[in-house]
């Protein structure tokens, strides 16, 4: 029998009487039973946790409302914030001349990168931390001079790394290490190409690098530096132990006088919560907007960004 | 048709990449408005040849002359030296160059693309640059398609919007790498009808190519290598119909 397009809506071998459509389009879908019975599973187990953890006195939450919102927890934010940020702007600019200076031809550029790579990667924050602190008792006293010539100023270690200080460049250096990865591995998944492509227009290299370059590589580069910048806001709370007042430490120091252990981790807790949400939110607008190309809708943003002369 | 002054000259260029001798003394010059087809089998060196004119690879003996300056040295007193990255940037910015992969920029629409090298590098007006660059997409039959990106475009298409690109910059020459070499077979047409017309229009133009009929149609003469020489230099219908040389006939033949 030979089912042409004019007949799918009657069944081959029915009468007349009995048409019954063979178009996909008209056809019932099962009702699912199985995805049903997961909701149920799933969202007990939700509100039994929630139940469990809200209505428990032990947690205090009474406590933690209270402390929400104290003076001294709202100021360990900001420096938990600020740590983050300028630590991860610093990590991102350094690991891209890092990542720029491993994938360079020159053996002595990108031998140089890949020590950093090796050293920094393989140290511990902690310790990085703790020998910035104290970078005093190896280094008493910062000179500058030029070689065999005068001496421009001398100042006392002590003087200038503060506990702000040590705690950025750790964290900084350590950032750079990581990001410096993340950053080459998008780098190298940009078509060699494009990169011919702006050799041929004569173009620099530092304009090739920002206009057609970068800009690809940065899907590839967002998501995990996302993760990186995550990371980065909890490991912000190590440099409690160099006596920076951060977030974690302006808890503990309020647990170790009141001893609400819980409730004032719970408020540490909330707020991290806080943070990577917010994170989250703009790096799912990065990922949009460098993937515009990808979806091919040209918003306005992308008609009125011409070229920069 | 062709004027006499040469706009690009090689004298006995060598180039090996490892072991691998790819070119083993090549000559052949190019006159100002002249339209060169260059043929020959794969591996015969042909786009390498084509790349060291505008230094996408670096010749290891010989020189290449366009526009009357040496790419990549300059003669200063009786020594030969290295030209410095910027100067080199500076030559190469008079050559178009027409890639088999399109290479246009995934992250910029048609026009971006077009005007991205004449305001970013040649520092041109920006108005005046659109307006330019929307004649040259208008000229290729892509007017409508300005403000699409590059993967909403067919083959054919993109490298029609990388023509445009190449011509935005006003090059002295423009040099087509296999530009019909990664289409489909229904798209090779639109192509070459652009380039047909490029050519006609007087520019000077060096395409490698596979398509006999382009150089047939619309060269004004066919250089054939392989094995790194050039094999035979001629008019069209010489080289193409009555060849010289053992190595062209067999090369010709398959195409038959």
């Amino acid at each position: 029998m030979n089912t042409t397009a004019q007949d799918i809506s009657a069944s081959p071998g029915q009468s007349a009487a009995l048409r019954v459509s063979r178009n996909v389009a008209d056809a019932y879908k099962p009702f699912p039973i199985w995805r049903l019975v997961a909701w149920l599973v799933l969202g007990w187990i939700v509100l039994e946790a929630v139940m469990l953890v809200g209505q428990n006195p032990n947690f205090g939450w009474a406590t933690v409302g209270e402390y929400l919102f104290h003076q001294n927890i709202l100021d360990g934010l900001k420096i938990t914030l600020g740590l983050s940020v300028v630590s991860m702007a610093l990590g991102i600019l350094f690991g891209l001349v890092i990542a720029l200076m491993r994938m360079s031809p020159d053996r002595l550029l990108s031998g140089f990168a890949a020590g950093f790579l090796w050293f920094f990667r393989a140290v511990p924050l902690l310790v990085q931390l703790i020998f910035w602190y104290n970078l005093s008792a190896l280094f008493p006293e910062v000179k500058i001079s030029i070689p065999f010539g005068p001496e421009l100023g001398a100042w006392e270690t002590n003087s200038l790394i503060s506990p702000l200080t040590a705690a950025i460049i750790g964290l900084a250096l350590h950032e750079a290490a990581y990001m410096a990865e993340i950053i080459r591995g998008g780098l190298l998944s940009v078509d060699r190409g494009q990169i011919e492509a702006t050799q041929a227009f004569g173009m620099s290299r530092a304009r090739a690098l920002r206009r057609v370059i970068l800009p690809q590589a940065m899907r590839f580069i967002v998501p995990p530096s996302g993760n990186q910048f995550i990371s980065m806001v909890k490991a912000t709370s190590l440099v409690s132990v160099i006596a920076m007042s951060d977030l974690l430490y302006s808890v503990q120091a309020i647990y170790n006088r009141t001893f609400e252990v819980i409730p004032l981790l719970l408020v540490a807790a909330a707020w991290y919560l806080f943070i990577v949400s917010l994170l989250n939110v703009g790096q799912e607008f990065l990922e949009r907007h460098f993937g515009r190309s990808e979806r091919g809708v040209v918003d306005d943003d992308a008609l009125s960004e011409e070229a920069e002369s | 048709m062709s004027s006499d002054e040469p706009i690009v000259s090689a004298v006995d260029v060598h180039k090996s990449f490892g072991n691998n001798k790819v070119l083993k003394g090549i000559n052949m010059e190019v006159s100002t408005g002249e339209v060169v087809t260059v043929l020959g089998p794969s591996g015969s060196g042909k786009s390498t040849f084509l790349r060291c004119i505008n230094q996408l690879e670096e010749i290891d003996s010989g020189a290449i002359f366009v526009d009357g300056e040496q790419m990549g040295f300059e003669l200063r007193g009786d020594r030969l030296y290295h030209l410095p990255d910027s100067a080199v940037r500076r030559q190469r910015r008079k050559i178009g160059m027409v890639f088999q992969n399109f290479n246009l920029f995934p992250h910029m629409t048609a026009l971006q693309n077009v005007v991205e090298a004449p305001i970013g590098i040649h520092g041109r007006d920006k108005t005046e640059a659109r307006e330019e660059a929307m004649e040259l997409l208008q000229r290729i039959g892509l007017a409508e398609k300005a403000n699409s990106y590059p993967r909403q475009l067919s083959g054919g298409q993109q490298q029609r919007v990388a023509i445009a690109r190449a011509l935005a910059i006003k090059p002295r020459l423009l040099l087509f790498d296999e530009p019909t070499s990664a289409l489909d077979p229904e798209l090779v047409g639109e192509v070459l009808t652009t380039m047909r017309n490029l050519a006609e229009g007087g520019l000077t133009m060096l395409v490698v190519t596979h398509e006999i009929s382009f150089a047939r149609e619309a060269a004004h003469r066919v250089v054939f290598m392989d094995g790194g020489v050039v094999v035979e230099d001629g008019k069209p219908d010489e080289v193409l119909n009555n060849p010289q040389q053992a190595r062209t006939r067999q090369f010709l033949n398959r195409f038959i």
